[in-house]
């Protein structure tokens, strides 16, 4: 804040170039751009994984892959999308965003910035050299669910031990998200007057302490189960398995809001913007964010009705996960209020924007169906699950985030991107991703069970169409990829405001924004 | 002012870690309190039978048993179910052989179903409480006691006891394997 007398004063150039500079930076924006371009990267790896899976799932009978190999490939996926892609996509948009959108300089912690994204290459390497290991990857599912997980090989280990770096990475993310949004915002902006997503970024951030230790410390467990004489989730020595599933999912539950409250952050940036007015019902956004990651603390077992709770605890368990649609009924209500009779334009981050809503919704409701006990021990574990939460990750989550790279792009890069070429692969994205998982809601419900490379002759039709969509989907990202390397390189100069008036500090900068912003910090009325 | 609000979010970050390993203690206490996942009541035979039989009802207790990968014994029940008072002291034997020609310990786990049945079945002797050494070929008959609580709901007709048993090798020290060695010649020795 020193720089207040000093403004013009030239000292953004003296950092160093080439890949020395991304090694060493310790500034938010290029430290956001490094955690998307790993988000892209491993979403590409993940989705490499998956065309994998689609193609064994192609036809009846093993084909391609044996089956051992086709379950590390539905283990590894799911880990490095959710590790991998989503959340440092998230984190990505965290750095980026949150000090522009709240008047800050840069994050708090600059130094530990630099340090939460530079463990995730390592994390990753190790993640993905278990396949070089004997016995493979990991196999037991990304729940990794003992006893499975205590029986496999070093890969297994080399999973628990990236799990762990991965977990510090996001801790200290965390950490820093919460602190620079405490204590770094310009004067005047007022809790209740900062943007949704840093609202959002805030809560998830408390979420991701409160149980990425959790996790931790239930892969701790499996670890010193295996190799350290503990008993904690073995039998043989007075363990119990289904403890496990209490752990992982007191941490997974919360886990997919962490996934996906930042998502709802982006989409309450885009819609006003492109509805032409202020976001409606910005209080009951906030208590609605703070009233979901409360209800996900206290609703884990709904992923775990079959394994013989008592009847009261799956009645509890289903009520309170009924609970859970009302504040997430608000947000929708309020998205679809937003646009009501606003002056609607359809540019490829609204387009991406009302997807989601659209889609988010389903798999909302396919949640519901999952979370009502007596149906569940039906859909548990078949391919109703995974319909279900691709519709809320990847039509929530992965579109949200792509909505949100074409909003911020012309800020980040300077450039237009090309909206013919972003209204295409909107398009690709949305038809092939519905053909790849609505036929597996059907599949799921006629029985067809999960991480199983083989399937009854009556699952083929539904199982062809949905690897047709996956292959298409697979391919459409390609084309995003190019969009970007196209905007990065140039294209039509953006206006500082980019779009038709848009609230927010971000859009008070120059296009692209400068190394350094919000020296002076910016006057809020 | 960052230095503090750090320092209490890294102690936020290691008190959850803590809390994940509570929930290791606590989830037991919670499954022995209200029965969860199939675990019964352990108390003495005195107590259990305390209250009388209560003769006007029937209840079929079945017994079921399952050996887990890595150990080469044989065991079954040696009845298939019986029929009991709530109330009554009852015994069951389960017979198990070890295949192998070396001596194997094994730790037995056990599940009452349905699970509104676990808290009202009191286990007064069992094999499973300890572990368990057969020597190579050995063969033996396992006793289980039990009261079936007369508190048990009306509509519980019929309890299946389930077994597993697991090779706990690895989860015995020398010393603890030299003191069950010890206990169970002297017991055989006692019998003979």
């Amino acid at each position: 804040m020193a720089t207040v007398a000093d403004d013009h004063h030239d000292h953004h150039d003296h950092h160093p170039t080439g890949l020395i500079r991304w090694i060493t930076t310790t500034n938010h924006k290029d430290i956001g751009t490094l955690y998307l371009l790993f988000s892209f990267a491993m979403f590409l790896v993940g989705g490499a994984m998956a065309m994998v899976i689609r193609a064994e799932l192609f036809q009846p009978g093993l084909q391609i892959v044996d089956p051992h190999f086709f379950n590390q490939m539905t283990t590894v996926h799911a880990l490095v999308m959710v590790f991998g892609a989503v959340m440092p996509g998230m984190v990505g948009f965290a750095n980026w965003m949150i000090p522009i959108m709240i008047g800050a300089p840069d994050m708090a912690l600059p130094r530990l910035n630099n340090w939460s994204f530079w463990i995730l290459p390592f994390a990753a390497t190790l993640l993905l050299s278990s396949f070089l290991t004997a016995g493979g990857g990991p196999a037991a599912g990304w729940t990794l669910y003992a006893p499975l997980t205590i029986q496999g090989g070093m890969g297994v280990d080399l999973t628990i031990f990236a799990v762990h770096m991965l977990g510090i990475s996001s801790v200290l993310g965390a950490i820093n998200v919460i602190v620079t949004i405490f204590n770094m915002r310009a004067p005047g902006m007022d809790f209740m007057k900062m943007p949704l997503f840093v609202w959002t970024w805030l809560i998830t951030a408390f979420l991701l302490i409160a149980v990425m230790p959790v996790f931790a410390g239930a892969v701790t467990m499996l670890l010193t189960d295996r190799h350290f004489g503990t008993a904690f989730f073995n039998p043989a020595g007075g363990g119990d398995p289904v403890l496990f599933q209490h752990i992982f999912w007191f941490f997974g539950h919360p886990e997919v809001y962490i996934m996906i409250l930042p998502a709802f952050g982006i989409i309450s940036a885009i819609i006003p913007t492109f509805s032409r007015k202020p976001l409606f019902g910005y209080t009951s956004m906030v208590l609605a964010v703070a009233g979901i990651a409360f209800l996900s603390f206290i609703v884990w077992a709904h992923h775990m009705f079959t394994v013989g709770m008592p009847l009261i605890g799956e009645v509890y368990f289903m009520y309170a996960t009924m609970l859970i649609a009302v504040p997430t009924g608000v947000k929708v209500f309020n998205w679809v209020a937003t646009m009501w009779r606003g002056s609607l334009t359809f540019e490829t981050p609204m387009l991406f924007a009302i997807g989601v809503v659209v889609l988010f919704t389903i798999g909302g409701l396919s949640g519901l169906m999952l979370g009502i006990t007596p149906a569940d021990f039906q859909y548990h574990d078949t391919y109703f699950v995974v319909a279900h939460f691709h519709y809320v990750l990847f039509s929530g989550s992965v579109m949200a985030m792509m909505g949100g790279v074409y909003y911020w792009l012309p800020k980040w890069t300077g450039h237009m991107y090309d909206e013919k070429l972003g209204k295409l692969h909107f398009w690709l994205t949305t038809i092939f991703f519905n053909i790849t998982f609505f036929p597996q809601h059907f599949l799921g419900l006629a029985g067809m069970p999960r991480r199983i490379p083989d399937y009854a002759l009556q699952f083929t039709e539904f199982n062809v169409i949905s690897s047709l969509g996956a292959f298409g989907l697979g391919v459409s990202q390609l084309l995003m990829a190019y969009i970007v390397y196209k905007c990065v390189k140039g294209g039509e100069k953006a206006t500082d405001e980019v779009w038709d008036n848009p609230e927010g500090l971000e859009w008070t900068l120059p296009s692209p924004a400068p190394y350094h912003t919000f020296e002076t910090p910016p006057v809020i009325k | 002012m960052n230095r503090r609000l750090v320092l209490r979010l890294l102690a936020l970050t290691v008190v959850m870690f803590g809390f994940g390993y509570a929930l290791v203690p606590l989830y037991d206490t919670l499954c022995v309190a209200f029965g969860l996942n199939g675990k019964t009541r352990i108390t003495d035979t005195q107590t259990a039978a305390a209250d009388g039989v209560d003769e006007d009802r029937w209840i079929t207790v079945q017994f079921t048993s399952h050996t887990a990968t890595g150990l080469p014994w044989e065991f079954r029940p040696m009845m298939n179910s019986v029929r009991v008072h709530p109330g009554e002291v009852k015994d069951a034997v389960y017979f198990a052989k070890n295949n192998s020609s070396n001596p194997i310990f094994g730790r037995a786990t056990y599940s009452v179903s349905p699970s509104i049945a676990a808290v009202h079945f009191n286990k007064t002797e069992c094999f499973c409480f300890t572990n368990q050494l057969l020597e190579g070929h050995e063969a033996k008959e396992m006793p289980v006691r039990f009261v079936v609580g007369r508190d048990i709901p009306k509509d519980v007709k019929t309890i299946t006891l389930s077994y597993s048993f697991f090779n706990a090798e690895q989860y015995l020290s020398e010393e603890d394997k030299n003191k069950l060695t010890a206990s169970t010649k002297r017991n055989s020795a006692g019998e003979g």
